[in-house]
């Protein structure tokens, strides 16, 4: 075993809800120390967020913070230390936790930090190689920076959610999450970036991080059609400018579908064979990519006559034996069957001392030679007080022990 | 002077379309100096694919790939017959960092296995970038961009109508595409910061599947940790956020806070609903009620005056911008975020520079991308030696 890839590297994290935590996330599943710094003041919300499970889920606001499956997966791998932020003496113990570390990723509103003096300036007069995060909705410069935002917000500014959703309904801005947790990986990215100049220069850096701004580089081909053409692209499903059959397809089964994308002729006969050469998939109307995407209406109707009288399974199965991209889509239940997915061990399980046995999702990168890899679930609530305070940065059990009673340490 | 965080490394990269070059123009954009393999005559299937400029479609032309390739050095190359195979492996020797998408075994069919690789560069990263990644049973499986997102589960997550009879949608444009190449970055840096302190490459296998998925990892979860399936929710129910109709379009508010519900009674000047509201359990109890009370406040009004009333009230609201608000808003302006890039066929770009400022070393969009074949000489002549008669011979023989 030779390791992770940053293992050595120390990050703080003053981090809330997903953006924040999954950034540090991401370096801790490289093998980074990182530490979160919360307060019972001010604990990352996600820790109050759980949900009645079951068949009809509600979101509900839980009463201990050690409680929340969505926090743990956000947060593994981490340490958790107290500290009252408003707290001068807490400030200076936040500092201190920096000199040691090389990372600090932050996500509140842009000069809250500032405010409380853990600015990248007061920083760097501790660490003077410091590389520092701030993530915020629009950044931390320009009119806006003080706006405030979650996932589907900067999906809907940075252009994303204007052009999801049906042709025929209203904007789709991205729930779930997933618009998050892309920030963090440009955060982490651009984070791995400073370092890897750091090593060559030996010196740190300020990142200023625009979470809708994340968002437009994703889409930006589609907003370049305006640039170059004046057009304004909106919503289209599934569709495809070009190709045809390039859409989802309703299977046996409840809610079941298939997704099929067909890219040129060879691919079609392909299909055709596959699905029994039926008299329509003769027809000259079918015949080239330009007359299927013309004809698409008519094309997805008789598709889907041929796919809703097979499984899911049983359409992936025809189809990419003849060497047709179809994949089914997969629901909730899917994943944790899926014989692909447990042979890639998509998922891996942590016993959480509080809540029990959890499913967690591995990180997506398989590295030969240094695994991205869960080492621990999420901290419970200043779990880590002891070793950040004792151990790193060298206080006694008493000076701890009078700082908890002070409420510095809280 | 501002330096460049990666300069001097070295990236080849042998991918095509949109993940793999979004990969590596994500490298190139920081400094690092990445030659462009293209298939000689067709090139980059990118180059087929709009927006082309007065939807004339033409190989130099296409925004998705002009997009996509900035700052790289572009050459034409066939590894699939013997000189180019050698070409193929000088070049490999040259590299920091290899990045592919070839469907799993198509390297190894080319001789290009990770390990014999390897064997002639000890610090070679190699980057694989498929559609369900190098093992597993799917692994020869056919995916393109829709398929990789409807196998990842967005498509009943998105929030969508909660009509059955409606298919399941993915994100619009390639957004998943270039999210798989953000992602594989991470991983490769990572490897090469790895390699600084050992001088050791690796293997990474990066599914598609298994990127997209991570997005929504915390909604996968939920179904084995709670038993609670997500699919096909409607977004109000989700998590306090509604996406409203408004004059002029639509109008994103999120209300997960009870301080954000406080900050949009005040917006809506209606001190009675605030009073009433102010009480947890009522709140809960109630939130269909206060949501009707937004939808109808909302109606009335412009997206810019709701979007600022509840801003300034710390309400997290969001206007559904179209491509073209997106182009001329202010604050993105007043950020620098846009650059114009002057490319010599297509004319003046507007292009983003990235969504991260590093103080230090900014992300500097110099080049446009590539025309086919460009930097043969610079690369074949300079850099491996290769005289120009030889070159006149690889392109009559089909190599470059």
């Amino acid at each position: 075993m030779t390791g992770r890839v940053l293992e050595g590297i120390r990050a703080v994290e003053f981090g809330q809800f997903y953006v924040g935590p999954y950034t540090s996330e991401a370096l801790a599943y490289f093998g980074a120390e990182v530490i979160k710094v919360e307060s019972i003041r001010r604990p990352d919300p996600t820790r109050w967020f759980g949900s009645t499970g079951g068949p009809d889920p509600k979101i509900i606001i839980l009463t201990d913070p050690n409680k929340s499956v969505g926090f743990n997966e956000l947060n593994l791998n981490k340490l958790s230390v107290n500290l009252d932020l408003t707290k001068p003496k807490a400030v200076e113990l936040a500092k201190k936790i920096a000199e040691v570390s090389d990372v600090i990723v932050e996500n509140n509103r842009p000069g809250v930090l500032d405010r409380l003096g853990l600015s990248y300036e007061a920083i760097r007069e501790v660490k003077p190689d410091i590389i520092y995060l701030s993530a915020s909705c629009r950044g931390s410069t320009g009119p806006e920076r003080n706006y405030a935002g979650f996932a589907p917000i900067f999906g809907s500014l940075g252009g994303l959610s204007e052009i999801t959703g049906y042709a025929d309904g209203p904007p789709a801005p991205p729930i779930g999450g997933r618009t998050d947790i892309v920030c963090g990986t440009a955060n982490a990215f651009s984070i791995i970036t400073a370092l890897i100049h750091r090593e060559m220069t030996g010196k740190g850096q300020y990142i200023d991080n625009s979470d809708s701004e994340v968002i437009s580089c994703l889409v930006w081909d589609t907003i370049m059609d305006y640039n170059l053409n004046g057009r304004i692209q909106t919503r289209r499903g599934n569709k495809d400018d070009i190709f045809a059959p390039h859409d989802c397809y309703r299977c046996k089964g409840e809610d079941d579908w298939i997704s099929i994308a067909i890219s040129n002729d060879e691919e079609w006969r392909a299909f055709a064979g596959a699905i029994g050469n039926p008299d329509w998939a003769k027809e000259e109307r079918f015949q080239d990519a330009y007359l299927r995407k013309k004809n698409e209406e008519e094309l997805d109707r008789l598709i889907s006559q041929w796919t809703i009288s097979h499984t899911k399974y049983e359409v992936m199965d025809i189809l990419q034996k003849a060497g047709v991209a179809a994949v089914h889509s997969f629901s909730s239940k899917d994943f944790f069957s899926d014989p692909h997915l447990k042979e890639r061990g998509a998922f891996t399980e942590v016993e959480h001392p509080v809540i029990g046995r959890l499913t967690v999702m591995n990180p997506p990168w398989k590295l030969s030679a240094t695994p991205a890899e869960i080492v621990r679930h999420a901290p419970l609530f200043g779990e880590h007080n002891n070793y950040v305070f004792g151990e790193l940065l060298g206080m006694s059990q008493e000076e701890i022990k009078a700082l908890m009673d002070e409420q510095v340490i809280y | 002077m501002a330096g460049k965080a990666l300069e001097g490394v070295r990236v080849l990269e042998y991918a095509s379309f949109v993940s793999g070059p979004y990969c590596s123009k994500l490298l190139a954009d920081l400094g690092a100096e990445v030659i462009k393999i293209e298939k000689p005559e067709a090139g980059d299937e990118a180059r087929k694919r709009g927006p082309f400029p007065g939807d004339i479609p033409h190989p130099e032309k296409s925004g998705l790939f002009l997009y996509l390739n900035t700052n790289k050095l572009g050459i034409t190359l066939n590894p699939e017959i013997s000189t180019g195979k050698k070409i193929f492996l000088e070049l490999v020797k040259w590299a920091d960092i290899l990045i592919e998408d070839k469907p799993p075994g198509g390297m190894e069919e080319l001789g290009f296995a990770y390990e014999s690789l390897k064997e002639i560069n000890p610090r070679l990263i190699t980057t694989s970038i498929t559609p369900f990644g190098e093992f597993g049973p799917y692994r020869d499986y056919k995916g393109y961009h829709l398929n990789v997102v409807h196998a990842s589960g967005s498509g009943y997550l998105l929030p969508t109508s909660t009509n059955l009879e409606r298919e399941p949608l993915k994100a619009g444009g390639h957004f998943d595409d270039c999210s798989c190449g953000l992602s594989a970055a991470i991983a490769t840096l990572g490897a090469l910061y790895w390699r600084g302190a050992t001088g050791s490459g690796q293997h990474i296998d990066c599914s598609k599947q298994d990127m997209i998925m991570d997005l929504d990892k915390v909604m996968l979860t939920i179904y084995p940790n709670m038993g609670a399936v997500s699919s096909r929710v409607p977004i109000s129910s989700v998590m306090g956020m509604s996406n409203l109709p408004c004059t002029d379009g639509y109008i994103m508010f999120a209300y997960m806070m009870k301080s954000h519900l406080m900050g949009l009674f005040d917006a809506m000047g209606n001190p009675e609903y605030l009073e009433k509201f102010r009480d947890d359990d009522y709140r809960d109890e109630h939130i269909q009620e206060f949501q009707q009370y937004v939808a109808e406040w909302a109606k009335d009004g412009t997206r810019e005056e709701l979007y600022n009333e509840a801003q300034k009230r710390g309400v997290p609201t969001g206007i559904v911008r179209s491509t073209e608000e997106v182009l001329n808003w202010e604050q993105p302006k007043a950020r620098e975020f846009f650059v114009e890039v002057n490319h010599p066929e297509a004319g003046r770009l507007e292009c983003p520079t990235a969504a991260y400022r590093l103080s230090e070393t900014p992300v500097a969009i110099e080049h446009p991308a590539p025309l086919l074949g460009e930097h043969n000489e610079e690369v074949y002549c300079e850099r491996l030696g290769y005289t120009r008669q030889d070159l006149v011979k690889m392109k009559a023989a089909g190599v470059i």
